[in-house]
């Protein structure tokens, strides 16, 4: 056994082809479900392994699936690999690099709750990825695994792969559901949820791509044996993305809760420290633009859900931005509300109109022609746009505001010192 | 579900059905909780986040079952951690809900000025300003002034045209959706939507032509904000000056409850109707109102009115005195007594028809008057129409309607609406009929059987259900003649009802089940294709009474009668035929010339008309009228509502009701009439026609209260500008079926059959039909449809015809000239002509074809 459960293509050439994944007991954990287990006793199996979901709100897996109602035809399971996160690029290279783990865990999701159909929706700009998949299922419908009376068992799943058309709300589970059935990518109101009203109005699962990749070593290792890894609440291995001023930025995968960020950004087999030479950690984004940024302080924290929302922030989908001492926060902050600005779907009011205007009082604070009472504007804007937004992204879209205004106040007042010194000539006069 | 649950709502207990949502359990307690995006008749959307409120539970003690207490002795309340929208909250058992804290408040605030910030607050020149929702909230719940710098809002289309009708302002758009979700889900057009995303999201429309609804107005009625206005009322007045008037809709059979809205004008020189509105009757119309009926108002105060009385002189007509005109058609009429015709429209009031006819039968003696146009079925409606109390709006699962050689949405719109509404909530549907529709998507099945032969489809039913017996027999101690109808409808066997009609003997079936098992039975009927209208009610009529559809509310037929008051001149007029030939005609509100009806031959000819049509350019005489808008009365809808409306302008030039011209010629004849208004005539009227017994003004005027609440300027929930019913909700006069005791006979009449191989020409009636009265209306004019004789392929070819050929069509002593369309949706062997180009569906006896190159007789026809 090597020392990746996710990433194996690192230690196996070609992983991707089907028949090198074979022989490396891929498929096994279908095969076993599939002749020795009930769906329900699959999803008893991911229940006890405590798997959660990567995608980042970490809610339990097998859980979600026990909510899909028994007697209700169809039933779907949706891959979400809509990767639009900033700094997040580990479901890419796992679709990349080992597509049948995906897949299997796919399966593995549609045989537990029954569904028929697997629909992989795929972001928009991830075209090579979605060829990838296709060629995987190529390989994999020939040889049995998908379509009609699998391995003999009398179940039949179809997978089909989508590609999105760019929206970062189609990352949210049931926007990326109306984006599927072909219409605009806008939330739904919640409940009723995927679960019970999904795609096309009947139940559905939607998994984050690394959520399935966990699968097929649950089913095929059991539950006891992946709870050896991780933290007694966030069991499993977990990729971390890492990425900004560090010296190695990649994929990393490790125990959930056996590193700190400290470990992820200096650790030899990990970052290998900052970029440059004499610089340090100003502040670290956990999980891209959407949770709030930490100072350096923080830099001990362990990376499972539980510790780093005490820290103040969220583990999300575990993409760790690291800013050193040369960066700008204001100028950060207002780059990352920009791209909250530009990807709001529009459809609830403090999201829509919030993004905008906070948009626009960072471009005069960046510019040089702040107003003393804009960190106090921004800061009311963003608390009147939090908590009362359709979807997360609303709330996500004040976390940089809201945490560099609280950690790095200072550097808002050196803005507004700068534009007083400039204006103030002119009101001499 | 059954029963109630309770919540609280600022500590006020109310009980309402599970499922409410919090912002009608609300309203229902007296709250008013501030919404834009959410409507009662709309599918909650949850996305303007205008109506977050702070909701909890109340915790209860698992073992006793009773509520937790804290130490004062208060119930605990476990609230969630972040606001909640009252328009997607469903309330449950003790659900505790606060509407004013300060925190929602706060969130109220919060999202106004949001809302703000990209609003252009041109509020001054805005249409809406005055009665708009977003005004009003920004008083009652926003702040007093904004943070956001005017510099920084974002600049947007201010006029983009969604259609002739529509304008869009972009910058006033608040992007809640309302028109949207009223074009999917109400209308069934869904033919707007959201495009963009952000702040760049933006309502377009995607039809082409653009915004293709008949029922685009009523978006501006839901548009929470001046952003959407009508190319009718845009920029003409602010919404204080006009004074709203209750009147209804004449223009379909639906009845449907308008407000005239109106102010003096300059550009008309006296008043004007601004615009028109739906006033709320949840029986009727609800909320909505058709294009047509918002927009076809023009008319009545149109530069061509006839303003002044006419008379011949010298081979020419001439403006003339009243008493001039009056003294030479009392003259005439005095000389011709008995033998006297008279011929009325079926738009005009009650009151007018009672008074002609009286004027006819009592005054001159004379039997030939008669309504127009003829329509048959108003007996059978008279005994077997819908109960009393029926209501699209209340029928659902266990409902059947069937609608039956008509189209229901080009004949009656709102119809088709809330038809529609009543599938969605369960109901089913089948139409039959000879062409596709736009109500065959909901329908199950769909029954295409061939034009001419309704009544054959409707005898394989009821041979179906006499074969299976399934006859209830409560329902069949009521009937009378069902061992007649038994034995002559087993004279026609399946074989030939099946090579007839084109239809399978399962489909027959699959009606008369679909009948005899429904719980309610709307029979909707229209006059398309149709050959022995008779025979067709009649059959409709023993299906529905042999399988008890008949005397209760939700059950009986429903006519597609072709105006506003067709039932109210059938009630007071009647259809009679006239003689080919009369001394003196004279004709009131019809155009029968005009609209390819015969016309008794007359030495002198009268006309009572708004307009100089070519009925009035025959006359030797012709009459101002009054519009409908000048005067008050009543009107008889085809769910024999007889319901009032007020007058609303005064009268345009020297023109006159017509009930005072027909005293005037009745006290000039030398009967003693002593009537002075509208009033007195419908007082007599309840006391002398069994039908409309009790009927007087101050009973129809009667009004109760409607749900949901709709919107003054007051009324911050609802916020549409449909105005309340102030005007009364009228009475429905009960069927004879309805009797206690009432015995249910059954019809009978071998049913006249066009040919096999027939050419038949088909009136089809649309609702942009040109017309003397919708073309007075400039809006619409792109939208009108282009007369036509459409054809299928196949029988263009047979006649030689080719796509787009101008041509004369003679046939049957008329002669039509159109262009010809090649059109798949018509079947083989008709001719698709519009309804004023024929007087009914007739079989084609001897076709004439003239195309430009020169006269081909006689091209093919049996």
């Amino acid at each position: 056994m090597g020392r990746y459960i996710l990433l194996r293509h690192r230690e196996i050439p070609d992983l991707h082809r089907l028949e090198v994944y074979v022989r490396h007991g891929g498929y096994e954990a279908w095969r076993k479900a599939l002749t020795a287990m009930t769906p329900e006793q699959v999803i008893e199996e991911v229940k006890a392994a405590g798997l959660r979901g990567r995608g980042g709100a970490g809610f339990p897996t097998g859980l979600k699936w026990s909510f899909v109602p028994k007697d209700v035809f169809p039933k779907y399971v949706v891959v979400n690999a809509d990767e639009s996160e900033p700094g997040t690029f580990k479901d890419r290279e796992l679709m990349e690099g080992n597509p049948h783990q995906v897949i299997e865990g796919a399966l593995l999701a549609a045989y537990a709750i029954r569904a028929e159909r697997v629909y992989i929706y795929v972001r928009g700009e991830y075209r090579s990825v979605a060829r990838r998949l296709e060629a995987a299922l190529a390989e994999a419908y020939p040889a049995g695994f998908i379509g009609r009376d699998v391995l003999g068992s009398g179940y039949s799943v179809e997978v089909a792969v989508h590609l999105g058309a760019g929206a970062y709300i189609c990352g949210e589970e049931t926007a990326l559901l109306e984006s599927l059935e072909g219409k605009i990518g806008h939330p739904r109101v919640r409940p009723p949820f995927p679960a019970t009203y999904g795609l096309y109005g009947k139940p559905t699962v939607v998994n984050n791509v690394e959520t399935l990749a966990n699968v097929p070593p649950i089913i095929a290792r059991g539950a006891a044996w992946y709870r050896t890894m991780g933290t007694e609440k966030s069991p499993g291995p977990k990729i971390f993305c890492l990425s900004g001023r560090v010296r190695r930025p990649g994929n990393y995968e490790a125990e959930l809760g056996k590193i700190t960020f400290r470990d992820l950004i200096f650790g030899e087999e990990y970052g290998q420290g900052l970029l440059g030479e004499g610089r340090s950690v100003k502040a670290i984004l956990p999980a891209g633009a959407s949770a709030p940024m930490l100072p350096a302080s923080a830099l001990d924290t362990p990376l499972d859900y539980e510790s780093v929302q005490a820290a103040g922030s969220m583990l999300g989908s575990a993409s760790v931005i690291v800013l050193d001492d040369t960066v700008d926060i204001v100028w950060a902050a207002y780059k990352m509300v920009r791209f909250f600005q530009h990807e709001s779907c529009g459809k609830c009011t403090p999201c829509r109109e919030g993004t905008y205007w906070l948009r626009r009082v960072y471009e005069r604070l960046v510019a040089g022609r702040g107003r003393p009472k804009d960190p106090e504007l921004l800061e009311s804007i963003a608390r009147q746009m939090a908590g009362k937004n359709l979807c997360p992204l609303g709330d996500f879209a004040t976390s940089p505001v809201l945490s560099s205004l609280r950690h790095f106040r200072q550097e808002y007042e050196a803005y507004l010192r700068a534009a007083a010194e400039v204006a103030a000539p002119a009101g001499g006069r | 579900m059954g029963g109630t649950v309770r919540i609280f709502i600022d500590d006020r207990p109310v009980e309402v059905p599970p499922g409410t949502l919090v912002v009608d359990a609300a309203k229902r307690a007296g709250v008013d909780i501030p919404v834009f995006c959410y409507h009662p008749k709309l599918e909650p959307a949850g996305m303007c986040r205008m109506c977050l409120v702070e909701v909890g539970t109340i915790q209860v003690d698992p073992h006793t079952r009773q509520p937790l207490r804290d130490v004062e002795g208060r119930p605990v309340v476990q609230w969630m951690p972040r606001l909640q929208t009252a328009c997607t909250t469903r309330v449950a058992e003790g659900m505790v809900v606060r509407t004013n804290t300060l925190q929602v408040q706060e969130a109220q605030r919060a999202i106004l000025e949001f809302l703000l910030t990209s609003h252009p607050l041109d509020c001054p020149i805005c249409d809406k300003g005055g009665e708009c929702p977003l005004q009003n909230l920004t008083v009652r719940y926003g702040p007093a002034e904004s943070r956001f710098d005017y510099a920084d809002k974002m600049r947007q289309e201010k006029r983009v045209p969604l259609g002739d009708l529509i304008i869009l302002d972009r910058e006033r758009c608040i992007l809640c959706g309302r028109c949207i979700r009223f074009q999917e889900e109400i209308a069934d057009d869904p033919v707007l939507g959201f495009s963009d995303r952000g702040r760049g999201m933006e309502i377009i429309t995607f039809s082409d032509p653009p915004f293709a609804s008949y029922f685009s107005g009523n978006t501006t009625d839901i548009c929470p904000v001046g952003a959407l206005t009508t190319t009718d009322f845009r920029f003409r007045a602010r919404p204080w000056e006009l004074t709203p008037i209750p009147s209804l809709c004449a223009h379909c059979p639906v009845g449907c409850n308008i407000t005239l809205e109106v102010r003096p004008s300059a550009r008309k020189g006296g008043w004007d109707i601004l615009r028109v509105m739906p006033r709320q009757h949840e029986a009727v119309n609800e909320i909505w109102i058709c294009d047509k009926g918002r927009f076809v108002h023009h008319f009545a105060t149109a530069e061509d009115r006839l303003r002044q009385p006419l008379v011949r002189r010298d081979g020419a007509l001439a403006p003339a005195s009243w008493e001039e005109a009056l003294e030479r058609v009392a003259q005439a009429l005095r000389q011709a007594g008995a033998g006297a015709a008279g011929i009325i429209g079926d738009r005009l009031p009650n009151e007018d028809l009672y008074l002609f006819r009286r004027l006819f039968e009592e005054v001159l003696g004379s039997p030939w008057v008669t309504m127009d146009p003829p329509v048959f079925g108003g007996e059978a409606v008279a005994r077997y129409g819908v109960g009393v109390g029926t209501d699209f709006g209340r029928m659902g699962r266990g409902s059947l309607i069937v609608v039956m050689a008509g189209d229901l949405e080009e004949e009656a719109p709102i119809w088709f609406l809330r038809v529609r509404g009543a599938v969605r909530r369960g109901a089913r549907l089948i139409v039959a009929g000879g062409r596709p529709q736009k109500a065959e998507r909901y329908a199950d099945p769909v029954l295409r059987y061939r034009y001419g032969t309704e009544a054959l489809v409707l005898l394989g039913a009821l041979r179906a259900l006499l074969e299976q017996d399934r006859i209830p027999p409560a329902v069949r101690d009521r009937l009378d003649g069902l061992e007649v109808l038994r034995a002559r409808v087993a004279t026609y066997p399946w074989e030939a009802l099946e090579v007839r009609t084109g239809l399978p003997r399962a489909a027959m079936e699959a009606l008369a089940e679909a009948v005899a098992e429904a719980e309610n039975v709307v029979f909707v009927f229209g006059r398309e294709g149709v050959v022995d209208g008779e025979a067709f009610v009649g059959m409709a009529a023993d299906l529905l009474a042999i399988t008890g559809h008949v005397g209760r509310p939700h059950n009986g037929l429903l006519p597609l009668w072709p105006h506003g008051n067709t039932q109210g001149a059938l009630d007071l007029v009647g259809v009679r035929p006239l003689p080919a030939e009369v001394p003196v005609l004279y004709v009131v509100g019809a155009d029968p010339a005009g609209d390819g009806r015969p016309m008794p031959r007359a030495g002198f000819r009268v006309v009572q008309e708004l307009f100089l049509t070519e009925t009035a350019r025959m006359a030797d005489v012709v009459l101002p009228a009054q519009s409908w808008a000048e005067r008050e009365g009543t009107f008889t809808s085809a769910e024999r509502r007889v319901q009032r409306f007020y007058k609303a302008l005064p009268a345009l030039g020297e023109a006159r009701g017509d009930w005072e011209i027909f005293v005037d010629l009745a006290l000039r004849l030398g009967a003693g009439w002593r009537y002075f208004s509208p009033e007195a005539v419908m007082d007599e009227i309840a006391r002398q026609v069994p039908r409309y017994r009790g009927m007087d003004y101050a009973a129809l005027a009667r009004t109760e209260p409607q749900w949901p609440p709709v919107g003054t300027s007051r009324e911050l929930y609802f916020g549409g500008t449909a105005r309340p019913n102030e005007g009364g909700l009228g009475r429905v006069w009960p069927t004879e079926a309805e009797a206690p005791g009432a015995r249910w006979p059954l019809f009978w009449k071998d049913p006249e059959i066009p040919p096999e191989d027939a050419l038949m020409v088909v009136p089809v009636r649309r609702l942009y039909a040109q017309g003397t009265l919708i073309e007075r209306t400039p809006h619409l004019r792109n939208q009108m449809v282009a007369p036509t004789v459409g054809m299928h392929p196949e029988t263009a070819r047979r006649l030689g015809i080719a796509a787009g050929q101008p041509a004369v069509l003679r046939a049957n002593g008329r002669a039509l000239t159109l262009r010809a369309q090649v059109d798949l949706s018509v079947p083989p062997g008709v001719l698709r002509v519009p309804a004023q180009g024929a007087p009914r569906a007739e079989v084609v006896e001897a076709l004439q074809i003239e195309i430009e190159a020169g006269v081909r007789d006689g091209a093919v026809l049996r």
